[in-house]
């Protein structure tokens, strides 16, 4: 099984989804990022596995990615949806693959990225009230950190 | 008379209301700096929350401004147990991405560490596991007495007990000292018999088959829907290791089998690893004899730039499937490297095992996952 497989079958059933492809990986506009990752795992392809979900910050947009693998034909599958800077939002996949739930929050927590119709959308490394997102490229690096005082301090 | 109590006597019986408690941070059988907030009805977990990232150090930022062999020893760091499979899987990431060909002596030493490392790291998991389980002491002395051996090898070779930071780009800091030959060999000798003690002493005890047989049990559907990988998804019945299925380096070369489970509770995944040990033994043993002659390591420039691309690798750690995402722009330090880690998404299948258990079985499945904080939390 190779990637231009998987291309040919979102050409048929999702015409014009697939917006780039290089020889590494897919690109997939956002709106049919659910229905594609749908096809992906309930169809014949059995994509089962969600192995990895982060993002890359290239300045200008976000790329979030996905690494999905299927057991049945041993095959691992880079898919890439770009966000603007303007528009941090993408559907989330932890309906279909729970292991999505906490890689989302990961990347939620260090990008930024907002996952829609996430069940538990909260930090997951960083403290609930840290406000930046530490592996954006424009993160500026303080010399000292201190959190802000989180409620049950100020009452002690 | 406060309102509860007089509720209490309206009602004519005790009510019992949802009780939370916090299990960690800093608690002896949490294995690191975890934080689980357990809501309990009398002694039975309802709901367990994990809270994770009290050691987190954004290794994946510390790496944007490193070039890619100072990266190295921040590794080690990542999963402390198996220092050396972390240090492979990212050289080979690295090698991936410069199209670097590593020598034959290379790769037969590397797979010689990397599966005594697999060895001591569960000998650790075993050892713990008892120990969580009120087995007070004597398993875990008995399983460091063993890693100590293979510990002291490392030591020699590296001058690190913990973290190593062996490997490099291309091979191998060091060549294997000249006893080792017969200092591995006198080992797997040893170790063999001891695991037969192990088993003796805990695979078919009957106090310790009562506290883990059926307890905790994760389906295979499950644990795949998770991401779970490593012994845990083989516990779980599911034949799945890389270097068998999608062999890297040079395990295609060696006769070893896959040991599975059969229901996934805490005791297959106990059994799954003890059962490792001696197929990595078994590894170890053809691969010292196969050592061939020729240089560790092989000449790559101390100063390189990555061609831009991206490249994804992959390795079976002794926790799971290890991935290294590195994305590069030209330059002479990644622009993204992601870590994937296995402990992270062993970990966030945990309420689904502890799910109405006992607090005390809690303690036993947590141990059975065999978790180390410092890859959760990167």
């Amino acid at each position: 099984m190779d990637q231009t497989q998987i291309t040919q079958t979102f050409n048929q059933q999702l015409p014009g989804a697939v917006v780039e492809e290089q020889s590494k990986f897919l690109v997939i506009k956002k709106e049919s990022l659910l229905a594609a990752a749908k096809i992906l795992k309930d169809s014949e392809l059995a994509f089962q596995h969600l192995h990895s979900v982060t993002a890359v910050d290239r300045k200008d947009k976000i790329e979030v990615v996905y690494h999905i693998y299927t057991y049945k034909y041993r095959f691992m599958l880079t898919l890439k949806v770009y966000l603007p800077m303007t528009d941090l939002t993408i559907e989330s996949l932890a309906h279909l693959w729970q292991s999505a739930n906490w890689l989302e929050r990961e990347t939620y927590d260090l990008f930024g990225v907002k996952f829609l119709n996430h069940p538990d959308l909260r930090r997951i490394l960083n403290p609930d009230v840290w406000t930046d997102y530490p592996l954006r490229k424009d993160f500026n690096r303080p010399d000292f950190y201190r959190l802000p005082q989180t409620e049950g301090l100020k009452a002690a | 008379m406060s309102d509860i109590e007089a509720k209490d006597k309206k009602d004519g019986e005790l009510r019992s209301e949802e009780f939370v408690i916090n299990m960690g941070p800093q608690h002896p059988s949490t294995h690191g700096v975890l934080y689980l907030e357990l809501r309990l009805d009398g002694e039975i977990v309802k709901d367990c929350r994990p809270h994770i990232g009290y050691l987190h150090r954004s290794c994946e930022k510390i790496a944007e401004n490193r070039t890619y062999i100072q990266f190295m020893p921040f590794t080690d760091r990542l999963d402390y147990l198996a220092s050396m499979n972390n240090n492979l899987g990212y050289a080979l990431a690295v090698e991936k991405l410069l199209n670097v060909q590593v020598t034959e002596r290379a790769q037969y030493i590397r797979t010689i560490i990397a599966e005594l490392n697999r060895v001591a790291s569960h000998l650790i998991g075993i050892g713990t596991f008892a120990q969580d389980l009120g087995a007070y002491a004597t398993p875990m002395f008995y399983c460091f007495r063993d890693r100590e051996i293979i510990v002291e090898l490392f030591d020699e070779l590296c001058g690190g007990r913990l973290t190593y930071n062996y490997m490099r780009i291309g091979g191998v800091q060091t060549d294997l000292p000249a006893h080792a030959d017969k200092f591995i060999k006198d080992f797997i000798k040893y170790e063999r018999q001891k695991l037969k003690e192990y088993n003796e002493l805990l695979t078919y005890n009957a106090i310790f088959l009562a506290r883990t047989k059926k307890i905790g049990i994760l389906k295979q559907e499950t644990a795949i829907s998770y991401a779970v990988t490593g012994p845990m998804l083989r516990a779980s019945g599911f034949k799945w290791d890389l270097r068998k299925d999608e062999p890297y380096m040079i395990y295609d070369r060696f006769k070893f089998d896959i040991p599975v489970g059969k229901t996934g509770d805490s005791w297959d995944r106990f059994k799954v690893r003890l059962d490792e040990i001696s197929e990595s033994l078994k590894i170890i043993e053809q691969a010292i004899g196969g050592l061939p002659a020729g240089n560790p390591i092989s000449k790559v420039n101390r100063v390189f730039k990555g061609p831009p691309g991206e490249v994804y690798m992959r390795t079976e750690n002794p926790r799971g499937e290890l991935g290294f995402y590195l994305v590069s722009d030209g330059g002479l330090k990644p622009y993204r490297n992601k870590i994937r880690s296995p402990s992270f998404s062993n970990l966030a299948v945990l309420p689904e095992m502890i799910r109405g258990l006992n607090v005390s079985d809690a303690v036993c499945v947590l141990g059975s996952t065999d978790i180390v904080m410092g890859e959760i939390d990167r």
